[in-house]
């Protein structure tokens, strides 16, 4: 009895639905009242980016091919994606269906949202030859202890398919895109 | 802190739900705790379960693929269920099975086959209606690869067994077949070429097998196994939503009837995460001296 009353209310709570609006992102998500760890520890607290948000990162090494694969050339897979406005609005939807879906969202949970959005459009926005360039870090070390498998990949895979598919890219296009991303699985696949 | 009657907000309440919720989930679960993967993780990709093919193996309808029955990943078990029906001109075919997929790894399946002769059954001396029956056991290895990931140019193999037992024992040996039960052994590569959208499997089949093994096994064209060949090849058209067509190569041992290719077009369409139904043209050409066995095939399969 307790048990379905406990279930009732979690499908009744609109936190585990899928939000309209994905709840505002502050870089530290920090939840009011929570213990502060970094202070509790003694360790030096990141500080955002006054300008665009984003908490700073361990240095490392710049470069496109942290993208993880080679750019497809000519303009066919940037238009089938809407060019960089079109790009911009699949990742900001893939990213919040990620961070909805309760298969993965834990995951995401304390990383900086404003960062990944960046870079993940970057990323894209680089492989599909829209005009960009990548400047994040590569697959093994942005994805490094967080311990993803390979149902949190495929669940990751089915959110990206599902934004392409509401901005109305083609399906061959979204594959190709996927042929470029499916081999990066060895880098962020992990248990 | 966490006493609702001091006065508790809303979040904390609904924060009680849940971990009520998750402990009453564990509980269920047998107790095991909150990080532990649900035994049917559920969490393949869609359609890269295959749809079981007519021995009870997954594949695509008349070919076995590389592929591992259930939705389960490397982390559970999953479950795989499956119904076919096939019209020919002369004869009806009925087949169902199950198949549990572990940790995408391994699968072990069973299906029965059912072959009803109809009138034929009658020209032959049997009866009208009589059916030709039976039973197939398999396992398969996954050795290698991955369907969808990995590199484009390693495809997923796997290596197969299927152990078949004609239940028409008398009736087989008395038509040429040298045995009522056979052992047929495969081994199969499978890879969805995402830049096309185009998935490719070809299997190997080392089998002695008349009519897939309805009428027993070798006979007097030939007793020992043979090698013959499975290819499929599909389109996606969704991720839901597959084209395709299939050849088989199969054994001529019997010497009263001639045995042909076998060859199949199929739609399989993923309605659910958990349901494919597949309709398919096969032609497996001359079964037991009546030519021209083309018809409709219809199955379902439920996978979790
Ligand atoms: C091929 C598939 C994937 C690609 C192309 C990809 C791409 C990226 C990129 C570009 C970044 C940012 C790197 C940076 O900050 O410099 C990133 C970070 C991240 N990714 Fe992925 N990702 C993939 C799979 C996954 C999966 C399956 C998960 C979990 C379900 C995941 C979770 C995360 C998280 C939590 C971060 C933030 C890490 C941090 O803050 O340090 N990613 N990913």
């Amino acid at each position: 009895m307790s048990v379905l009353l406990a279930l009732a209310l979690v499908a009744a709570d609109p936190a585990t639905s899928e939000p309209a609006a994905p709840p505002p992102e502050s870089a530290a998500q920090e939840e009011p009242g929570a213990v502060d760890w970094a202070k509790e520890f003694g360790v030096a607290k990141k500080v955002p980016d006054p300008v665009t948000g984003e908490l700073p990162v361990d240095p490392y090494t710049q470069a496109p091919a942290n993208s993880g694969a080679t750019p497809f050339a000519g303009a066919r897979m940037a238009e089938a994606f809407g060019g960089q406005a079109g790009i911009r609005r699949i990742v900001g939807r893939f990213v919040d269906l990620n961070i909805a879906d309760p298969r993965i969202a834990d995951i995401f949970k304390n990383h900086d949202m404003i960062r990944l959005r960046r870079t993940l459009f970057e990323q894209f926005c680089y492989l599909l030859d829209a005009g960009c360039t990548y400047s994040g870090r590569d697959m093994k070390s942005s994805h490094k202890g967080l311990g993803v498998t390979r149902g949190n990949m495929n669940a990751l895979v089915e959110n990206l398919q599902r934004a392409m598919r509401e901005s109305k890219v083609p399906f061959a296009a979204q594959n190709r895109l996927l042929a470029k991303l499916a081999p990066m699985d060895k880098d962020v696949v992990e248990r | 802190m966490l006493n609702p009657s001091s006065g508790a907000s809303a979040r904390t309440r609904r924060r009680l739900a849940v971990a009520g919720a998750a402990v009453a989930a564990a509980l269920l679960a047998g107790a095991t705790p909150a990080q532990a993967d649900p035994l049917l993780d559920g969490d393949k990709l869609i359609l890269t379960n295959g749809i079981a093919s007519i021995e009870g193996a997954s594949g695509g309808g008349l070919a076995s693929w590389s592929t591992i029955a259930g939705m389960e990943t490397d982390r559970g078990i999953g479950l795989s269920a499956h119904v076919t029906g096939i019209a020919l001109p002369d004869y009806g075919w009925e087949s169902h099975g199950v198949a549990v997929g572990i940790r995408d790894r391994v699968e072990l399946s069973y299906a029965r086959q059912n072959f009803d002769t109809r009138k034929v059954g009658a020209a032959l001396g049997l009866g009208e209606g009589f059916r030709f029956n039976q039973d197939i056991f398999g396992a398969k290895l996954r050795l290698i690869g991955d369907t969808v990931y990995g590199s484009p140019w390693l495809p997923q193999i796997s290596i197969g067994v299927q152990h078949k037992r004609s239940l028409d024992g008398a009736i087989v040996r008395a038509v040429g077949a040298k045995s009522a039960s056979g052992t047929d052994f495969s081994a199969s590569a499978t890879k969805l070429i995402l830049s096309k959208s185009v998935l490719v499997n070809a299997t190997a089949r080392w089998t002695s097998a008349n009519q897939f093994g309805l009428l027993g096994f070798g006979g007097p064209k030939g007793s020992a196994r043979t090698l013959q060949f499975e290819g499929s090849l599909a389109y996606m058209l969704t991720s839901r939503l597959v084209v395709g067509g299939e050849v088989r190569t199969r054994p001529d041992n019997l010497g009263i009837a001639r045995e042909d290719d076998a060859h199949d077009l199929f739609v399989a369409w993923a309605f659910d995460r958990h349901a494919t139904v597949t309709a398919a043209y096969v032609d497996v050409g001359s079964v037991a001296t009546f030519d021209g066995q083309r018809g409709a095939l219809v199955s379902l399969q439920l996978a979790f």
